[in-house]
C-alpha cells in the first residue's frame, strides 16, 4: 500500500460468469471507478463473455439454483421457470434504482471510456464471431495481454 | 465550515462542496472550476445549469439520467469534465454530490 500512498489509478475487472448477479457487479464497479476518476478496463472470459455476445446479453438470469443469498430450496429454485421469474422480479427491482438493462449498460461503459477485452481462449472455445460482439468491445486478447495492460503503479485486479 | 472564494464566504462541507446552493453564484462557479482545472465554456455552462434545474426539482442525478438528459451525452460529459464528471460538475454547481452509483 506504499506505493501511490495506495491511491487507486485503474480498475481492472476479469468477468468469468454470466449470471446476472455478477455482470452487474463487474458493470456497477467499472462504472463506480470511471465515476471516480479512475480507469476501468473489463476482461471478459469463459461465460462472462456471454455479456458482451449481442444474441446471449438480452437473456441472462440470475441464479436460483447455488445460490444460498436467494434462501429458496434448490428444488424450487430448479423448477421450470423459477430462473426467468426471479430475473423478472429482480430486474422490475433495479429498474427502480435507475439501473439500465445490459445493452444500455454496456453503452454507458463504452461511453464513460471502459475498456472491454475479449478472452481469446474463451472466445474460439464458444466458436464465437466478431461480428457477434458488442462494438464496445476493444480486442480480443489472451491473458498474457491483459496481464501486460496491467501493469504499472495503483492498478488493482478483480475476479468475479 | 466556511471559506472564501471570489470574495465571498460560502458555507462548505469536508470535501468542498458547497451545502448552501442560495450562496452560488457564476463567479464562484468559475473560481470553484479555476480550482479543478477546467476553464468553463458555454457547452460547461449548459450542462450546470441543467444539473442545477434538476437538482432543485429534487431529481436525483446519475451517470445515466445525463447521458439521458438532452443536453449532454455521456461521451461529452466526460470529455466536459475529464476526471470523476458527476462529482466536479456538482462540486462547481455548488449542489451537493450525488449519492449514486451509476
Amino acid at each position: 500500500m506504499s506505493e501511490n500512498k495506495g491511491e487507486i489509478k485503474k480498475m481492472m475487472i476479469i468477468l468469468s460468469k454470466a449470471t446476472l448477479e455478477n455482470v452487474y457487479a463487474a458493470f456497477v464497479l467499472a462504472n463506480g471507478a470511471r465515476m471516480e476518476g479512475i480507469d476501468a478496463e473489463i476482461f471478459f472470459t469463459f461465460f462472462g463473455l456471454e455479456a458482451v455476445h449481442k444474441k446471449k446479453m438480452n437473456g441472462l438470469h440470475i441464479a436460483t439454483v447455488g445460490n444460498p443469498a436467494m434462501h429458496m430450496p434448490t428444488m424450487i429454485g430448479g423448477l421450470p421457470g423459477m430462473e426467468a421469474f426471479a430475473t423478472k422480479m429482480m430486474k422490475k427491482e433495479m429498474e427502480k434504482l435507475d439501473m439500465p438493462e445490459v445493452p444500455e449498460f454496456l453503452e454507458i461503459l463504452s461511453d464513460s471510456g471502459v475498456k472491454m477485452w475479449a478472452c481469446k481462449l474463451a472466445f474460439d472455445m464458444f466458436h464465437y464471431k466478431k461480428e457477434d460482439l458488442f462494438e464496445g468491445v476493444n480486442d480480443i486478447i489472451t491473458v498474457g495481454d491483459f496481464y501486460k495492460k496491467s501493469e504499472g503503479e495503483g492498478v488493482h485486479m478483480l475476479f468475479i | 465550515m466556511e471559506r472564501t472564494i471570489a470574495g465571498k464566504t460560502i458555507a462548505v462541507n469536508d470535501e468542498g462542496y458547497m451545502t448552501d446552493f442560495k450562496q452560488w453564484d457564476k463567479s464562484i462557479g468559475e473560481a470553484l472550476a479555476a480550482e479543478n482545472e477546467i476553464s468553463l465554456t458555454p457547452r460547461h455552462w449548459e450542462v450546470l445549469e441543467y444539473i442545477q434545474k434538476e437538482y432543485v426539482n429534487e431529481v436525483p442525478l446519475s451517470i445515466r439520467k445525463i447521458g439521458k438528459s438532452g443536453v449532454v451525452d455521456i461521451k461529452e460529459f466526460y470529455v466536459l469534465f475529464p476526471k470523476a464528471p458527476l462529482k466536479t460538475a456538482t462540486k462547481i454547481a455548488g449542489i451537493p454530490k450525488p449519492a449514486s452509483c451509476i
